[in-house]
């Protein structure tokens, strides 16, 4: 028999439908995805089995079964004891999944606690068992600690520690490595993994990477607007794709972007060179008399980028490529070295460089119409367009990111993740820099709304000869728009030169850690249509 | 923690000094000569010379400010130049007044806004929260000595349960004491528990918001249970500050509710001795009123890192 049994489970939100004749199964000891672009249900069908629907989105028919009891018929009393006990759930943003002001071990212990009524000893001893089981050992990550001294991994680890504590027959995990770093990403897997293979329990994982899933489910569930398209194992689904929106998902997560050569004539000019350049920040003095240490978050990087060309920088977090990103941008100032943009430091070139940010929501003014927003550039021009030539080339601007001209007169909260991020690329297109720093520009983004902004950033690199410095931790994302690849690791940079040569043959240990833990898409040599080799990642 | 309180001492003491210079200059510039005040117009130069020795005005400024502050640190606030008594004992009887008032008029205000904050967000955009919402604009838009005349009119004059005015004083009894005290604590907590309850709300709703909370249900916490474990004490930190500013202003503030009430607290003390010009009880109550409020932020600094073992670090 199955863990769970989801049947026909169909929700609603004020008469609107938004899962719709959902049923799939798992059973115990087995990997079930659920995959698919945001908005499709995913993590509404897992909200749904933890009965833990936001305000007013309702089941309105459908059972659901864990061990063949039905939840539905369930009190919420009795539910709060399936809740912890017996699912166990972990959520995608572990940076903020845990409570800031209790230390780990209470909020481990509150699980054990509630649900099997040991005594505080007991429960604190059964939470550092678990803390250990998912690798935070004792000498390193005592009970005492609070979550704002653990990283991003660490904290998932408590969370999913938390959530096998009172050893559940089903884990959900939603997105549990989508704000993670690759090689975290991979520990984090491959620790799900044993734990199911150890307490014997189904994992519910629900993550929108086919990568992912392809390493880890044994089945699949593909949904899109709410439904289920299609359903399978895993290596059926993806090596038959019968579904064409199954097919659209894959092609577009693997999806290439033809890059255009870089023209002669621009080829080796220097546009950005950056020369010794080192940030520090102070970080609080430990005693009164003691001297202040310093975090070096750039050290001594020398780079440069050539007209035309399109680099990409990859590290993990903390790396430092976004304080150099902000550096280049003249946004931060620098303790040594030199940044030119043409010859010019970096506040004297603001319109030549200009930059596209990770958040297509959290990046434009809300009161602002489009116009307004893809025009705010001018003001670094010396002499402005006039009203009606800045209309002329705010619309011409939208008409190359693939916009009519219309959605000058309309607000940002109109438009979709994928059309913001266009907008947001038209804003640095008006000036007609020649260099566009894209920062995490296209991880926001649904897999499919992803390949087309990569199709539109390699056409315009070769209709307006950018140069693009993209700064990425996903590193198929690199390989399809840059031609060549800076690898950063604690302020270094540690490995320079042509993408494929170092995606494919990376000489620095770093290097190749990294490309070892980036899950990777398999390759069905069916014949279907070219596919990429193997290794694409 | 023991850098972290070693730095919010010192904070303590510089601005109790900072204060001090600034309260003694200003007085110091006020013009009006307290000798020639209490002598009246008729005084000859001679008598008003005299008694500025004797009240210790002829000294020079910087000699006067360090005797002053001299004075303080050891309890001794001067003679009040209209009553001929030691300042120190004067502020000591209204004290026995003003801090059990205050300290009774923030309980009621805290025991009233704490559930009524966590009872308007636990139930936002349904009636629970639109009543309490409702109820706390008119706590709000009421000002406190309404209140204190309509308490009177029903709880003294027609119920009869306590006095219409007045303090018997502590050796009537703690009973006596606190019932006298009632209905003006009361008429003090209402205005800041409305205030006190809009903020716990809009505090509570913003982390209901937040992750840990959907951690905390999905460890199987009912919703209360959740909001009491986890969510009161996140929600605490702009509430504590409040707090703060509002022990500070019912220390002090109660001005017309002791007229109204007609108990000798810090507020009639200090109108009185504006009124007659008895600088040295102006200077002293506003340097212990300073000193209230620096000592309050103190401790609520010392609150935040109980609640927050994030800023134990990083203060």
């Amino acid at each position: 028999m199955s863990v769970l049994a989801v049947q026909s489970l169909c929700v609603e939100a004020h008469g609107k439908p938004l899962l719709k004749d959902v049923s799939f199964t798992v059973g115990a000891g087995e990997i079930v995805a659920i995959t698919g672009e945001s908005g499709s249900g995913k993590s509404m069908t897992a909200l749904s089995v933890m009965r833990l629907l936001p305000h007013r989105v309702e089941q309105t028919s459908g059972t659901i079964l864990l061990d063949g009891q039905d939840l539905g018929a369930l009190s919420e009393r009795a539910m709060c004891q399936i809740r912890g006990g017996r699912i166990g759930m972990v959520f995608q943003e572990p940076m903020t999944a845990l409570n800031p002001v209790q230390t780990i071990g209470d909020q481990v212990a509150e699980t054990v606690w509630l649900h099997s009524g040991a005594t505080r000893d007991q429960a604190r001893a059964r939470a550092r068992d678990m803390l250990n089981r998912v690798g935070l050992n004792e000498d390193s990550f005592p009970l005492s600690r609070y979550p704002h001294e653990l990283s991003g991994g660490q904290r998932q680890r408590v969370v999913i520690a938390m959530a096998i504590a009172e050893r559940p027959a089903l884990l959900i995990a939603d997105e549990p490595t989508t704000a993670l770093d690759v090689t975290t990403q991979l520990q984090i897997l491959d620790l799900l993994k044993d734990l199911v293979s150890e307490f014997h329990m189904g994992l519910l994982i629900i993550t929108h990477d086919l990568a992912v899933v392809a390493s880890l489910a044994d089945r699949l569930v593909v949904m899109r607007n709410g439904e289920v398209v299609e359903s399978g194992a895993t290596d059926e689904v993806l090596r038959m794709q019968t579904h064409p929106y199954t097919r659209a998902l894959f092609e577009a997560s693997r999806h290439q972007a033809y890059l255009p050569p870089i023209p002669e004539a621009e080829s080796g000019k220097r546009l950005l060179e950056v020369r010794d350049v080192v940030r520090r920040y102070p970080l609080p003095k430990q005693g009164m008399f003691q001297p202040r240490r310093h975090h070096v978050a750039v050290d001594r990087v020398s780079f440069t980028v050539s007209k035309g060309e399109r680099v990409g920088l990859v590290g993990e977090s903390g790396c430092g490529k976004s304080t150099l990103t902000r550096a280049i941008l003249g946004l931060e100032p620098v303790q040594a070295g030199d940044i030119l943009i043409d010859g010019v430091q970096p506040d004297r070139a603001r319109g030549r460089v200009q930059v596209v940010f990770q958040d297509p929501y959290g990046s434009f003014n809300p009161r602002h119409r489009v116009e307004r927003l893809i025009a705010e550039p001018f003001h670094l021009l010396p002499s402005p367009p006039n009203r009606m030539q800045r209309s002329l080339q705010v619309a011409e601007a939208l008409e190359a990111v693939g916009l009519p001209a219309a959605a000058a007169e309309r607000y940002i909260h109109e438009f979709s993740g994928g059309q913001r991020q266009r907008i947001a690329i038209a804003r640095a297109l008006i000036l007609r820099p020649e260099l566009i720093v894209l920062d995490e520009a296209v991880s926001a983004l649904d897999v499919s709304v992803r390949a087309k902004i990569l199709d539109l950033l390699a056409d315009l690199s070769a209709r307006y000869h950018l140069a693009y410095l993209f700064i990425s931790h996903d590193l198929s994302v690199v390989r399809s728009i840059t031609d060549r690849v800076m690898v950063m690791k604690a302020g270094k940079i540690v490995e320079d030169g042509p993408t494929v040569r170092i995606l494919d043959n990376p000489d620095h240990p770093y290097t190749r850690e990294l490309l070892a833990a980036a899950p990777r898409l398999p390759n069905f040599s069916q014949g279907r249509r070219d596919t990429h080799a193997a290794e694409s990642i | 923690m023991l850098r972290f309180l070693a730095q919010r001492v010192g904070s303590l003491i510089g601005s109790l000094l900072v204060a001090s210079l600034v309260i003694f200059l200003v007085i110091e510039v006020v013009p009006g000569d307290p000798a020639a005040v209490m002598l009246g117009v008729n005084a000859r130069p001679d008598t008003i010379a005299a008694l500025r020795a004797e009240l210790g005005l002829d000294g020079s400024a910087v000699s006067r400010y360090l005797s002053w502050v001299a004075g303080m640190l050891q309890g001794d606030f001067g003679v009040s130049y209209t009553y001929r008594t030691p300042v120190a004992e004067m502020i000591a009887d209204r004290l026995w007044v003003s801090v059990p008032l205050a300290l009774y008029a923030l309980c009621l205000t805290v025991a009233i806004a704490i559930p009524a904050g966590l009872l308007a967000a636990s139930r936002r955009g349904r009636m629970g929260d639109y009543g309490v919402i409702g109820v706390t604009q008119i706590g709000i838009a009421v000002p406190n000595f309404w209140f204190a005349m309509i308490l009177i009119l029903i709880f003294a004059i027609n119920l009869r349960w306590f006095s219409a005015g007045g303090f018997p004083g502590w050796d009537e009894g703690i009973g006596a004491g606190l019932r006298a005290l009632t209905l003006p604590a009361i008429a003090l907590a209402l205005p800041q528990a409305a205030i006190l309850t809009r903020v716990m709300r809009s505090a509570l709703v913003d982390v209901l918001g937040e992750d840990f909370m959907r951690t905390a249900r999905a460890k199987g916490l009912s919703q209360s249970a959740a909001i009491w474990r986890h969510g009161l004490r996140n929600g605490l930190i702009p509430v504590l500050t409040i707090i703060g500013l509002q022990f500070a202003f019912l220390l002090a503030g109660g001005i017309i509710i002791e007229q109204v009430f007609a108990l000798p607290g810090l507020g009639r003390l200090i109108f009185q001795a504006i009124s007659q010009r008895d600088l040295i009880v102006v200077e002293s109550v506003v340097m212990l009123l300073v000193f209230a409020v620096i000592l309050t932020n103190f401790l609520v600094d010392l609150a935040y890192a109980v609640v927050d073992p994030r800023l134990r670090k990083h203060p």
